[in-house]
């Protein structure tokens, strides 16, 4: 548990889909919680999201995907992360996920994962529970 | 309870009921309590069909005609999604609700690598003319009116709809399409943007001045508090900013030198019937009253029915859960009485299984039949706006109207709706609105039945669209075939002059429908505009 540093965050809408809802109204919850939140914005490509995640020296990334393409983009986040020795930043992930797809997303990595309507205290205690 | 705000004391009886708009309702209403808004029949109501026609748009609502049902359609291929449009003419709707993949909405090709898992997943696939005249074949252009639901490249789609039904021998008079061509709020909620906040105004208003110039069936825009609402903002925030937004079409039309009752009949708008019964019923009955004034008042119109607030009432997507789905079968006919109860002119219903799939074809009949039970078994052509003078829906109209005002004068206080967006004031304003509602929805204030109250068992799981690789391979390979066959030096000599023109202060819908007719493709013709005008940098900050 860190308890000089705030944790700092990146909400990142990776792809085509706008519907930012959900990223938004997490990013409250979790500033309200006291951490150091950044939002992307809108159709960011995983190359971006992890410009910004290194410019911004976030501690979590945490996608927000509604089209069901997670698996593909988590999978080539969790890559590029590792190449780029970046595998520090812890990786989260919101949205529209099928029950199955939970243990293939922590297969590869993803240490939470919030599905729509999860609690805000659920996702502000487990992206805590990672420091 | 609902969505809503309930007070209630130790005994569980409710003390407080404040709606989302801020109205607080009283246990009961009486005379006293309409005479203290002011409210005189004449100036607030009029009989129906009379100005300002909060009551009705027609002197006879519903006994003269029906409601229009539009549910939304648009599967994967033009193929399919030709099929899916026979099936639901054959059924008995008599418009068009197209939905487009988001390859197509953002202005790329099928075979772009930003289009890798997006091809006809949420909609249509449209990258030429050619996947037009799939979808469109053996459809009467001059009886069905087809509302085409992409906003950033409309102009494409509507310049693309116009070359088609030429195609099929319709002359452009009589064609009927609804773009729903309204920028400004994808850039406050759902997000399908590409270009500058002005560049992107001034497509629309190129697309409206056009579709008054030369296609006199067409309604080119349709402004949508829908989405405002569903990304988070309250009903009076709904209809206040839908209609700021309008406000800069209609003032960037009058820079063009029109005048406003040249356009403004063209007008339509697509609102929600999602919320607390009552509040929403005020709300389009104020809404009505206030577009009338708005335009008599500050715009000077003087033709009665371009006075008339037009368009959809609708859907209700965010009450849907998917949790207990089959209570939004039950959901889908209040909000079809909502609407009703309110003269909608056109409707249509989210189908219960869209919490958390795409609607399957028995869903969405469904919701047609909900709407077709409402009109012809329930009673509700009996009379126009049977509340009317109802001592608590007149009353919480006239409070609605003055909350819908709040919100307006907060936007032109701010310079306008282009300012508010470009600084990011909306956005902020509703995803603020949303953590509001959301945590209220977790602490148990707002109540939703399945829920956070009367829950059963398992949660039922959400449903990702499979998706249908060997088709999104037959797009792309027809797509690259298209680029071989078609007469390319053509192609680049009408993409030359969409530039020029888009360079320029003049119209860009007739170089567009050149482009389709040329089978240039959607994404060549949104990489012009791309190139010519830059992409948005969305302010972030909260």
């Amino acid at each position: 548990m860190k308890d000089k540093k705030k944790i700092r965050i990146l909400i990142a809408k990776p792809g085509l889909d706008g519907h930012d809802r959900g990223a938004k109204v997490v990013s409250l919850a979790l500033r309200d919680a006291g951490m150091e939140v950044l939002y992307s914005g809108l159709h960011q490509s995983v190359d971006q999201i992890i410009a910004a995640a290194v410019q911004e020296a976030v501690d979590v990334i945490g996608l927000s995907i509604m089209t069901g393409a997670h698996l593909p983009i988590c999978a080539r986040l969790m890559k590029d992360l590792e190449e780029k020795k970046l595998s520090d930043i812890f990786v989260v992930i919101g949205g529209v996920i099928p029950k199955n797809d939970i243990p293939k997303l922590e297969e590869i990595g993803v240490k939470g994962i919030f599905p729509g309507g999860t609690r805000f205290e659920f996702i502000i205690d487990s992206i805590r529970a990672l420091f | 309870m609902g969505v809503a705000k309930y007070i209630k004391n130790k005994a569980d009886a409710i003390e407080k009921v404040i709606y989302q708009s801020g109205i607080e309702v009283k246990p009961f209403y009486g005379p006293k309590d309409l005479e203290a808004t002011g409210f005189d029949y004449e100036v607030d109501l009029g009989d129906p069909g009379q100005y300002p026609f909060t009551r009705s748009l027609h002197p006879q609502g519903y006994r003269s005609r029906a409601w229009t049902t539009r549910q939304y359609t648009g599967f994967g291929t033009p193929q399919e999604t030709n099929e899916r449009f026979k099936y639901m003419i054959a059924h008995g709707q008599n418009g068009l609700n197209v939905a487009f993949d988001l390859p197509t909405q953002m202005g790329y090709d099928s075979d772009n690598p930003k289009a890798e898992g997006e091809v006809g997943r949420v909609g249509m696939a449209v990258d030429s003319l050619q996947d037009f005249e799939i979808a469109f074949k053996d459809i009467q252009f001059d009886h069905i009116g087809s509302g085409l639901t992409i906003n950033a490249v409309a102009s494409i789609m509507l310049a693309m709809y116009q070359a088609t039904a030429e195609k099929y021998g319709y002359s452009k008079e009589t064609i009927s399409a609804t773009p729903q061509n309204d920028i400004l709020k994808e850039m406050i909620g759902r997000g399908a943007w590409i270009f500058p906040v002005e560049p992107s105004v001034r497509l629309v208003c190129d697309t409206i001045e056009y579709s008054v110039k030369e296609l006199p069936r067409c309604n080119p825009v349709s402004i949508c508090g829908y989405h405002i609402r569903e990304s988070g903002a309250t009903p009076s925030q709904e209809v206040g900013f839908a209609f700021e937004i309008a406000k800069s079409y209609i003032d960037n039309l009058l820079d063009r030198g029109l005048a406003p009752d040249d356009f403004v009949g063209r007008f339509s708008f697509n609102l929600n019937v999602y919320g607390n019964l009552w509040e929403q019923i005020a709300k389009f009955r104020a809404a009505r009253k206030l577009w009338a004034k708005l335009l008599k008042e500050e715009y000077s119109v003087t033709e009665k029915k371009n006075l008339f607030l037009r368009g959809l009432f609708g859907g209700g997507g965010s009450g849907l859960t998917k949790e207990q789905p089959e209570n939004n079968i039950i959901r889908g006919a209040y909000y079809g009485l909502a609407a009703a109860l309110s003269g909608a002119q056109t409707t249509a219903l989210c189908s219960f299984d869209e919490a958390f799939t795409i609607p399957t074809p028995r869903a969405a009949l469904l919701s047609l039949r909900t709407l077709e039970i409402l009109m012809e078994e329930v009673g509700l052509r009996d009379t126009v706006d049977p509340l009317a003078g109802s001592y608590f829906v007149e009353t919480i109209t006239k409070e609605m109207e003055d909350k819908i005002k709040n919100e307006m004068t907060r936007v032109q206080k701010m310079g306008g709706m282009v300012h508010a967006i470009s600084s990011g004031y909306i956005q902020r304003e509703v995803a603020r609105q949303a953590y509001e509602f959301e945590k209220s929805l977790q602490n148990g204030e707002i109540i939703k039945v399945g829920v956070n109250k009367y829950t059963e068992g398992e949660q039922p799981d959400v449903e990702v669209h499979k998706y249908n690789d060997s088709w999104v391979g037959a797009q792309i390979s027809s797509l690259k075939a298209l680029r071989r066959t078609r007469d390319n030096q053509e192609v680049n000599r009408s993409l030359k002059a969409l530039e020029k023109t888009s360079k320029s202060q003049n119209n860009v819908m007739p170089a567009l429908v050149d482009c389709c007719r040329a089978y240039a493709t959607v994404g060549e013709m949104a990489g012009v505009f791309r190139d010519v005008f830059g992409e948005w940098d969305e302010p972030c900050l909260f």
